[in-house]
């Protein structure tokens, strides 16, 4: 707080303040008036001095309380970068020489293309892809999230991040970016806003902004001539003060600190966008491409159901299938024995005397299983077990085949299991949907979003599972190649395509779509391509960055609104207090009973000045997101905004006066 | 340079079809069929043109019905070869004297007639300066002036009155007016006894 | 009365709905270069045309090309008008021998009838010979509009094109507009003004004996085919020096209606093309009921102002009130045949409309009526507006409500799919600023100059109105005048002539430019979350913002000019 006021006085600097072009007219209209004040005082006009310095200091407040505003919401970038900055310095290498001899050297002498060892202790010196082994890495400092995650080389989950804590075995990581140019270095600098860019949309709102300016300003400086034809007078204070009142400064002042909290909200949702470019095409944002595993189902197929088959008891088959499952380590394996032991509480194997002999899955034989003696329990792909069954004299039940099929049809795998040459029954796999993901989706269609899900299952697979999940559209059997194809095809529909991908492959897509959000957890590659990083790998993430997408814009339109609106009360207050002296009938126009024309003048401006602080909480939140439809969004911002725009300075100008005026100040 | 030759051949082909073919086409048609109204619509009284049944001229004599004050050129108004209102501003003291003397002028020139009796057509200048109507109120409270100079029944005068009033077209659009010149003709011919429309008709050439 | 009057604006705005659409839909069609009934005649006229002319009319313009083509068409008839008018005296078709118009009348007279303005600072029956009103004139009054409807299509595909990088040919719907829309429209409305009185001849004035033997001069001319043109192409430069409050270029209510018709015709049908031509007609409708909306609330606003009276006058006894025998109201400056509200519809209208064309002194309006009359002009003209450009301005108008309520909603604002950013609010922008800016910059100047202040002729606040309605109606090329302003002086024919040309050209520009912007880009498909421009709520938004975009800029002129004087007439105070 105290340092944000300190900011805000820093901030007067005329060569910073351009950038802001509204509060910096606002600042050089203020200079203008002190000038006059001060030749006022110099010439003794003693009348005048009061009602000339309150408006000055006023206009001077104007000024600065949108510095503030600005230096609020800077603020707390500046809080989390200095504890990101911490973590930068003074980390030491282990760089792996050509020889392949160790030598420690300082963590920023070092470059793209050099390898470093680190072992469990050590901080990872710079971004970079693992090339050798496994490592569990704490990334508490990028993302705040203190439980390990596991990176190791090949995959998708081989990058790295600088800054970050090795906690177990030892990795060869090599560099992929320059020192000032790591992750961190370009996370600290979007959360301090160093290097903020005026987004398109803000540049086009600035524009407008910059319109309404000119208009007053003609307004405000052809007023002179006029009023000399109606024989009254106008002070430099009196036309500064109307003019400033009537440019747009309520969102010129906040303008910044609405793009800097919407960028900061996003780092509190643990997203860095890489520009605010990207964070405004989110709200813009049509369909979503997601992936269908991790993202809509759990990811591993889960055992569901035992259906036997030859009249072979249900139970059997549960303690068939938890006894080929038991070595089985694969999720699947492992849901198999959670279904046994939920349904039939089986629990203990029955191994008996004899020594089990496990059968690994093998990509080759698509089984796996037990040998118990004498008994050779299979499950695994049906093909591949009947052909073992068979092979050992087994036939083949006749139901088996319906019942597969009818699995397959529902999007299910189906794992058939046998005891030796008699097949016992199948195993229902299927694919679990996460939990909540309908109501997601919901809610994403009612924000207009249109969700896809990409999957390489077979469309009857993909199909059962799009109907579970309440996803719009999916496309099935889909390769690499074909989101990059799905996303041009959308793209040339005229629809705005968000992605989110973690893997190599999906480098392209991630580039190609108008937003990317690529998984913390991903490829480097796939974390440069896109345009958002999410530091918690969560796919559902995309839902909160469309919506502070949205927030953004629409609070700049919001107090856009508001502050247009806020002129109508502010020329009641202010034309009949010019030119009452000239043409008495103009106090008709004075609907708020103002006191004198100078507390009018001064309550105008003093409202003016004010709204800006109390507005600052709003433009830093947001204003609230809705999925209720564009039209019911803006019949309702319209109302408050528009409407309350017009309606709240009547009630503010009003109170002020009578303030001003018993304080005696005018 | 190719395309300023365009444009001043283009220049040259429509001006010569908008702005000389296309009005002498109008010309011929008008000539053709409705040759009254292209004429101007005169009005024509013993071989000599006395106006247009179309624009308003200056009524003085007590004989006849008054017509609007007008601003048109200089001096007493009416003046068809420059048209126009007098532009006074609603709150223009000049405006409010001039009406408080042609109110003076009317009530002196129609005794028993009060001043909310008086239309406000009657007092104020119309856009033209050429306005050949004034409202059947207007024509009303002259109607006793009328009668009295010319020796006539009020009812007969009253009569001839309507007789002259325009209605509002198909009932709805714009406001009932009385022509002044065909309504003073007309009294004229009724004093004179001749048959209507012998020796007036529109002017033709 | 109550009844009355909403039964005259009522019945007018509803054939106002058939004529939106079926000269929409024809409007389509001529510049698709679909087959009309008119081909069999104006096709042929057509080929001849481009023939002599040299164009191709297949070759497709950038918005560039068009503001280029557009310019130098204009400034030969520019300077041909101008010639025209200086060397009218030792040409033919002059019987009442009108000697030279002076340097600074004629260009600003040229000025005035290029830019489709048709502000008059000179009485046509004291100035004009007949050739120069047909030739120079008519030709303009035909030119400048068919210039406006062009660049009105230019920009319209601008907005509905995708990906293009042109926005059609200049000389094709010049001509185009001219042969297919005016040329025929204009023809019959002559023939039906003749037949109710409208004169055309090139007949010297008539000596007339009036009744009471005094001598009176009557003027003629070949008025009809002017005064239809007058209309269709929302011109409104008057034959006469009285416009269409002469009886000769309106002599009865049926005229009133149709002049009424035929000027707000065209600007309304574009809506309508422009709805057919985006694949959408509620897009049209949505602009159209804006702009209706607006037209009937000022025109219940004037004719309620009008009805009123003037107090003044009603302290002296006089009946304002208006019964089966007269109109009542305020007819300082107004026709019988008209009465209120024929000519309250008429000043609202026409400020609506850039036509400017008058049936009665707006110089004597009353206070509020006045205020009407320059508010509509200072909305830009964008209800219905000039031929053309009405159309445009409202485009440019709903590219500003989309941006600030598209972002309210959450998204990047678009329009018509098309994204709104910097470079598309820089030329709304600059567009909307332009218009301001030289009224207020040259009413200023007028302001504090004495050559500005000696041509007033009425005192106090309306005095300052005057000035104020003269540079606004030159910015906006409306051309209706406060007429007691002596408009024809070097001071006022350079200031309003440059007014004129700025409000024309450099808003022309960067509206093309705009069109040309939008053109280029791809259309983003509509979903849940796009801000629907068609609609009540669009409509009231885009009411919204005409208003107050111009209500802020205006205020502080308006409240020293028409809203005192109100203030001053209710309180009984009269200005000397």
């Amino acid at each position: 707080m105290v340092r944000a006021c300190l900011d805000a006085l820093r901030k007067l600097d005329p060569r910073a303040l351009i950038r802001n072009p509204v509060i910096f007219v606002v600042e050089v209209t203020s200079l203008l008036s002190s000038a006059v004040l001060v030749h006022d005082f110099s010439r003794g006009y003693r009348g005048l001095i009061p009602f000339e310095f309150q408006v000055v200091v006023w206009l001077w407040f104007t000024v600065i309380f949108a510095n503030f505003a600005e230096a609020m919401a800077e603020g707390r970038g500046k809080a989390q970068a200095d504890t990101l900055r911490r973590t930068r310095t003074e980390t030491q290498a282990k760089k792996l020489a050509e020889d392949g001899q160790l030598q420690k050297v300082p963590a920023t002498s070092l470059r793209r293309g050099d390898t470093v060892l680190c072992e469990a202790g050590d901080i990872i010196p710079g971004d970079g892809e693992i090339v050798e082994g496994v490592a569990a890495v704490n990334e508490a400092a990028i993302t705040g999230e203190s439980a390990p995650v596991i990176r190791e080389a090949g995959g998708d989950r081989s990058a790295v991040t600088g800054g970050t804590l090795v906690i177990s075995d030892s990795i060869k990581v090599q560099i992929s970016a320059n020192p000032g140019e790591t992750f961190l270095d370009r996370m600290i600098a979007l959360v301090e806003g160093a290097q903020r860019r005026k987004t398109p949309n803000e540049i086009a709102l600035t524009i407008l902004l910059v319109g309404l300016t000119i208009v007053f300003l003609l307004a405000v400086a052809t007023l002179p001539s006029f009023a000399r034809y109606a024989g009254a007078g106008t002070t430099v204070p009196m036309l500064v003060a109307l003019f400033v009142c009537l440019i747009p400064t309520t969102i010129g002042g906040l303008l910044s600190a609405i793009g800097i909290a919407g960028m900061d909200r996003l780092v509190q949702h643990n997203v860095l966008a890489m520009s605010g470019r990207a964070v405004e095409a989110a709200g813009d944002v049509d369909t979503l491409l997601l992936d269908k595993t991790g993202t809509i189902t759990l990811g591993n197929r889960m055992a569901s159901e035992f259906i036997p088959v030859g009249g072979v008891a249900l139970e059997l088959l549960a303690e068939t299938a938890h006894l080929a499952s038991l070595a089985d380590e694969t999720p699947e394996g492992r849901s198999v024995v959670t279904l046994a032991k939920r349904q039939f509480g089986l629990r203990a194997p029955q191994t008996g005397q004899e020594q089990p002999k496990f059968v690994a899955f093998s990509a080759h034989t698509r089984m796996s299983g037990v040998d118990l003696g004498s008994r050779n329990i299979r499950k695994g792909a049906a093909e591949q077990v009947i052909e073992f069954a068979r092979q050992l004299g087994g036939a083949v039940p006749p139901e088996l085949a319906p019942i597969t099929d009818a699995i397959a049809r529902e999007g299910g795998t189906p794992l058939v299991v046998a005891d030796g040459p008699r097949i016992v029954g199948v195993i229902h796999l299927k694919d679990v949907v996460k939990e909540g993901i309908r109501e997601r989706f919901a809610r994403l269609r009612a924000m207009g979003l249109r969700t896809v899900m990409i999957t390489g299952d077979n469309p009857l697979t993909a199909q059962a599972i799009a109907r579970e999940s309440g996803v719009d559209d999916f496309v099935a059997e889909a390769t690499p190649e074909t989101k990059l194809k799905l996303i041009r095809q959308e793209q040339a529909k005229g629809r705005m395509v968000a992605m989110i991908g973690d893997g190599t492959n999906d480098a392209p897509a991630l580039a190609q779509a108008d937003v990317g959000i690529a998984m913390n957890a991903g490829t480097q590659a796939a974390r440069e391509a896109g345009n958002m990083v999410d530091l918690d790998s969560n796919p559902t993430k995309v839902m909160e960055v469309v919506e502070i997408g949205k927030q953004l814009l629409m609070t700049r339109g919001a107090l856009t609104t508001f502050s247009i609106a806020n002129d109508i009360a502010k020329y009641f207050a202010i034309i009949p207090a010019m030119f009452m002296a000239a043409y008495p009938e103009l106090s008709a126009l004075n609907v708020m009973g103002l006191a004198t024309p100078e507390s009018a003048i001064l309550s105008a401006v003093i409202f003016n000045a004010l709204i800006i602080v109390l507005l600052i909480p709003l433009s830093l939140r947001g204003v609230e997101y809705r999925p209720v439809g564009a039209a019911r969004i803006l019949a309702r911002n319209l109302l408050v905004y528009g409407l309350g725009g017009i309606v709240v300075p009547f009630i503010g100008i009003k109170l002020i006066d009578l303030v001003v005026a018993g304080l005696g100040w005018a | 340079m190719r395309t300023l030759a365009t444009a001043l051949r283009l220049t040259v082909l429509l001006t010569f079809l908008v702005g000389i073919v296309y009005p002498l086409a109008v010309m011929v048609a008008g000539r053709v069929l409705f040759a009254v109204q292209a004429r101007g619509s005169l009005v024509v009284r013993g071989g000599k043109v006395v106006g247009s049944s179309l624009i308003g001229q200056s009524f003085t004599s007590p004989r006849y019905f008054h017509g609007r004050p007008s601003a048109a050129g200089s001096g007493n108004g009416y003046d068809a070869a420059n048209s126009g209102a007098s532009n006074l501003a609603p709150t223009n003291a000049a405006l409010v004297a001039a009406v408080r003397a042609r109110l003076k002028a009317v009530l002196a020139e129609n005794p028993g007639v009060s001043a909310s009796q008086v239309p406000i057509d009657l007092v104020t200048a119309s856009a033209s300066g050429l306005d050949p109507e004034i409202s059947p109120q207007a024509a009303e409270l002259q109607v006793a002036r009328v009668a009295r100079e010319r020796r006539l029944s009020p009812e007969a005068v009253r009569a001839l009155v309507w007789a002259h009033t325009r209605p509002r077209w198909l009932g709805i659009f714009g406001e009932p007016g009385v022509n002044l010149l065909t309504l003073n003709l007309a009294l004229d011919r009724l004093e004179s006894g001749t048959a209507a429309g012998s020796d007036e008709r529109s002017h033709r050439r | 009365m109550f009844w009355n009057a909403l039964a005259q604006v009522g019945l007018f705005s509803v054939v106002l709905l058939p004529v939106t659409v079926v000269l929409g839909r024809y409007l389509a069609r001529v510049f698709s270069g679909e087959r009309t009934a008119l081909d069999p005649v104006l096709r042929p006229v057509e080929r001849l045309i481009y023939q002599v002319s040299g164009i191709d009319p297949r070759s497709e313009m950038t918005w560039a090309e068009y503001a280029v083509a557009m310019l130098l068409f204009q400034l030969v008839g520019m300077v041909f008008l101008y010639l025209l008018e200086r060397v009218q005296a030792f040409l033919p078709l002059n019987p009442q021998r009108m000697a030279a118009v002076p340097a600074d009348l004629a260009f600003n007279t040229a000025a005035s009838f290029v830019t489709n303005t048709d502000w008059q600072a000179y009485a046509g029956e004291t100035t004009m010979s007949y050739l120069t009103q047909m030739a120079g004139l008519t030709y303009q009054n035909f030119v400048s509009a068919a210039t406006g409807i062009g660049v009105a299509m230019a920009i319209i595909r601008g907005f509905v094109r995708r990906s293009a990088k042109t926005v059609g040919n200049f000389w094709y719907d010049l001509v185009r507009a001219t042969l297919w829309v005016e040329l025929p429209l204009s023809l019959v409305l002559a023939l039906v003004l003749l037949w109710q009185g409208v004169p055309q001849n090139l007949d010297p004035y008539v000596h007339a004996t009036t009744l009471e033997g005094a001598h009176q001069s009557i003027a003629e001319g070949p008025v009809a085919s002017q005064e239809a043109i007058k209309y269709v192409g929302t011109n409104g430069g008057g034959f006469f020096n009285a416009n269409s409050a002469h009886p000769y270029e309106n002599p009865t209510p049926l005229t009133n209606l149709l002049e009424l018709l035929a000027f707000v015709a065209v600007s309304a049908g574009l809506t309508y093309t422009f709805g057919l031509m985006a694949g959408d007609t509620r897009q049209g409708w949505t602009l159209f009921g804006a702009m209706a909306f607006i037209f009937l609330v000022g025109a219940a606003g004037a004719i309620a102002a009008e009805q009123h009276g003037n107090p003044l006058l009603a302290r002296l006894g006089i009946d304002q009130r208006a019964s089966a025998l007269q109109c009542g109201g305020n007819m300082e400056g107004k026709e019988v045949r008209f009465g209120i509200v024929q000519s309250a519809l008429f000043a609202a209208l026409t400020t609506d409309v850039a036509c400017g064309g008058v049936n009665a002194a707006h110089d004597s309006l009353m206070p509020l009526g006045g205020l009407v009359a320059l508010l509509n002009m200072q909305l830009g003209e964008v209800v219905f507006g000039g031929a053309g450009a009405g159309i445009v301005g409202m485009l440019v108008m709903a590219v500003l409500s989309v941006f600030v309520a598209g972002l309210m909603v959450g998204r990047t604002p678009e329009y018509l799919g098309k994204k709104i950013e910097s470079r598309e609010m820089k030329l709304a922008m600059l567009y909307v600023l332009v218009f301001p800016a030289v009224v207020l910059l040259l009413a200023a100047v007028a302001g504090s100059t004495a050559s500005g202040l000696a041509s007033l002729s009425n005192p106090g606040p309306h005095g300052f109105s005057q000035f104020l309605y003269a540079f606004t109606s030159g910015a906006a090329n409306n051309g209706s005048a406060f007429g007691g302003l002596n408009a024809n002086t070097p001071f006022y024919n350079l200031l309003i002539g440059l007014d004129m040309l700025v409000g024309r050209y450099l808003m022309i520009i960067p509206a093309l430019a705009l069109g040309g912007s939008l053109g280029a880009k791809r259309a983003l498909a509509p979903s849940a979350g796009t801000f629907p421009t068609t609609g009540l709520l669009f409509a009231a938004l885009l009411v919204g913002v005409i208003l107050i975009v111009a209500g802020l800029t205006f205020f502080p002129a308006l409240s020293l000019g028409p809203i005192v004087e109100h203030l001053a007439l209710m309180a009984g105070k009269t200005f000397k």
